[in-house]
């Protein structure tokens, strides 16, 4: 890939600007309206897969387990002849009879079954918060460490911020999505997903470190370039690692999304938007606002 | 498709690789014990026996290395690739139930006996030729009234004098007074504990015991006799355990799971190389080469660890697969950039890496800064996730900086020049 062609990046980041903040309205817009899904990870329930021989309607299962005292029963078909049912967390007992009454409607295999307590549910949540604490902390120190050294000619802590503030951005994006997902194909918001923005995060910081870093690099070589030209370069310079990369991963991801069925496929897709944004966000979003943000100042 | 090709991918995985439940079915149990009946220092061996008597029932099931263990109040129960579910979770929630027995009349012993010595060494077919042969199967014990339920608790000692380890028995009252009919009608004979319906011991009776304690001595071990005492007071301070969560997946899921991530690796594995090849051309090639060694490399760190392979597991090693051609892609592009400026290929290779170490060790810190995070802290489903991303992000800077480099330097010689075109 000869990327010898020389891209003008930022005269077009009025565009860019827009762009993004439309992105961040229409989440932001998209969680408060929508809300999240929890997961049963997280809420307690159960979830129960089933392959059935010839899938029966929807209100025939509900009708079939009217009586069993289960409350809200939300049904999901998927596959050729399968139904997911989502409930409350039910005992062995109630599980065994749910199994026997289904299969009076139609021959009925288990496929999958999980059901967790509000004890559980209660334990995975304080582990994931202070999962997500820690590993938010970790990133910090880890860019306050990168940039250390990087002065000139804003200071290392700008870059610090605008890293943290497009890597917000990413998480924003990506949350909003699940948001629209949850409400209109029944995604859940669980510990998958929540693992799955963690390594985003973990992922997509290093695009805008390698920008910044070579920012640093051409800056060292010759400080006589506008800084505006010079940024323009580093993101034509990184720009075919950054798509080849990105390209790569999201390849594989989009393969697990395609095969990985019920428990994988969300878990990708949720990889596959994350690493979209961050990628677009290191090149449109994070050069942009360092660059700006050096005008701002030598204005005043 | 070449399906001929992909459905013979499975056996070859699935001979040397440790599967998790997810992907050959099973169940994953969380058991919560009810401990509000046991004293504070005994919480700790209660739970022991509890996992003992657990464990027996579940290798009763004849489940392939079976999980049963302890956390605090918890018990966790694994089963993998077992038929009946629902049968296994019936079994394993009931209560244990301890019961004394004494042999069957001298006579019927004697009879059972007998048949058993005339079976010995004989195979199956032949011993069915013999008339009443069943009877060698018979327990030469039965049943009495004495139960768990009298038993007050069963203690671990030491001999004041001999210093061997002895166990000591305390019956309620009423049990104090079963006791001594039993042990009265049963000198010289053995008494037969059974946990479950399963012989644990039968030591022999040597007098009348009155007042409801009694001791056990023989020539076992502190560690035998402290498994004999949990196994006792499992039947006697029964713990009721309740299920907490489950998580059960078959085994046709488990199958599909496997070939589906299998081929989402696969195809995955084919689409990096094409566009490796496509997109850079001949260091496209090396790159592809170096994944091919990353790959086998993993696989058999897979196996040597073992790593039990998990859906997430394998996803994590799907994507680490995606970010180890980073490491190349940047090797590559100050390569180029070196090139460009006019110097010789082997200066560009070796400047080239240098300067994309950084970048490649700071893009791989971050990645595994956040998977070691995610493994400490982490569920199941998030450790398989992060301890294959982990080992895959390892492997991956190896193979670039390494293997890659030693295909790269292979192209050194004077033929380098007519190859040049090939990096533009």
């Amino acid at each position: 890939m000869a990327l010898a062609m020389a891209i003008n990046f930022l005269k077009y980041k009025k565009i860019y600007y827009l762009f993004s903040t439309t992105l961040v309205v229409v989440s932001l817009a998209s969680i408060f309206i929508f809300g999240l899904r929890f997961g049963i990870d997280f809420s307690g329930g159960s979830i129960l897969e089933v392959d059935f021989d010839k899938r029966p309607e929807n209100p025939a299962i509900q009708e079939k387990l009217k009586d069993l005292n289960l409350g809200e029963i939300v049904l999901q078909p998927a596959g050729e002849n399968e139904v997911i049912l989502r409930l409350k967390d039910i005992n062995e007992e109630t599980h065994q009879q749910i199994i026997s009454r289904l299969g009076e409607i139609s021959k009925v295999q288990e496929k999958r079954f999980e059901s967790i307590g509000p004890t559980i549910g209660k334990e995975l949540r304080q582990k994931t918060l202070m999962l997500v604490i820690v590993s938010l902390l970790a990133l910090l120190i880890y860019i306050a460490v990168a940039f250390r050294k990087v002065n000139f000619p804003v200071s290392s802590w700008q870059y610090g911020v605008i890293s943290i503030l497009t890597l917000s951005f990413d998480v924003l994006i990506t949350v909003g999505s699940l948001a629209f997902l949850g409400k209109f194909y029944n995604v859940q918001f669980s510990i998958p997903i929540i693992t799955a923005l963690l390594t985003i995060l973990g992922y997509t910081i290093n695009d805008k470190v390698i920008v910044f870093d070579r920012v640093r690099e051409n800056l060292l070589r010759d400080r006589r370039d506008n800084f505006e030209e010079l940024v323009n370069r580093s993101l034509n310079e990184t720009l075919g690692r950054s798509l080849s990369t990105g390209t790569c991963a999201l390849l594989v991801l989009f393969f697990i999304f395609l095969f990985g069925g019920e428990t994988l496929k969300y878990f990708a897709l949720t990889l596959i938007i994350g690493i979209l944004v961050g990628t677009y966000s290191s090149l449109f979003l994070a050069a942009p606002i360092l660059v700006d943000w050096l005008k701002l100042r030598e204005r005043k | 498709m070449n399906w001929k090709f992909n459905l013979k991918l499975p056996h070859f995985w699935e001979k040397p690789f440790k599967l998790g439940l997810d992907l050959q079915g099973g169940s994953h149990l969380v058991y919560e014990a009810d401990l509000s009946q046991i004293e504070e220092k005994e919480k700790g061996n209660a739970m022991q026996g509890l996992r003992d008597v657990i464990e027996r029932r579940v290798n009763y099931f004849g489940v392939q290395e079976p999980v049963v263990q302890v956390q605090g109040q918890r018990l966790i129960v694994e089963l993998a690739g077992i038929v009946d579910q629902a049968e296994a979770i019936k079994e394993i929630g009931k209560t244990p139930f301890l019961e004394f027995k004494e042999l069957k009349p001298e006579g019927v012993v004697k009879k059972i006996e007998e048949k058993r010595k005339e079976i010995e060494g004989k195979t199956m077919e032949e011993i069915q030729q013999i008339p009443d042969w069943q009877l060698a199967l018979e327990d030469p014990f039965q049943s009495t009234p004495l139960t768990g339920k009298y038993l007050k608790k069963a203690e671990f000692n030491l001999d004041q004098t001999t210093y061997k380890p002895i166990i000591s028995l305390q019956f309620n009252d009423e049990g104090a007074k079963l006791f001594e009919e039993i042990t009265a009608r049963n000198v010289n004979k053995p008494l037969a504990v059974y946990l479950d319906n399963q012989l644990t011991q039968a030591p022999v009776v040597k007098e009348k015991i009155t007042g409801g304690k009694a001791q056990i001595t023989g020539d076992f071990t502190a560690d035998e006799a402290r498994k004999r005492v949990q196994e006792l007071n499992a039947g006697a301070l029964p713990v009721p355990i309740k299920l907490i969560s489950q998580q059960t997946v078959g085994p046709i899921l488990g199958k599909i799971s496997l070939e589906q991530s299998l081929k989402a690796g696969i195809f995955g594995f084919l689409a990096i190389l094409l566009f490796m090849v496509v997109f850079y051309r001949l260091p496209g090639i090396f790159a592809s080469l170096s994944l091919l060694v990353y790959l086998v490399l993993i696989l058999a760190l897979f196996k040597l660890i073992p790593v039990t392979l998990t859906l997430a597991g394998i996803a994590g090693f799907i994507l680490s697969m995606g970010m180890a051609v980073d490491a190349n892609i940047l090797i590559f592009s100050r390569m180029r950039e070196e090139l460009k400026t006019g110097k010789e290929y082997l200066l560009s290779l070796e400047e080239g890496t240098k300067r994309a170490w950084p970048a490649i060790r700071d893009g791989n810190l971050t990645t595994i800064l956040v998977g070691l995070i995610l493994f400490g802290l982490g569920t199941s489903f998030v450790k398989g996730f992060a301890f294959t991303l982990v080992l895959g992000n390892l492997v991956g800077m190896f193979s670039a900086i390494i293997i890659t480099n030693s295909f790269l330097k292979v192209f050194s010689g004077e033929k380098s020049k007519r190859w040049l075109w090939l990096w533009r």
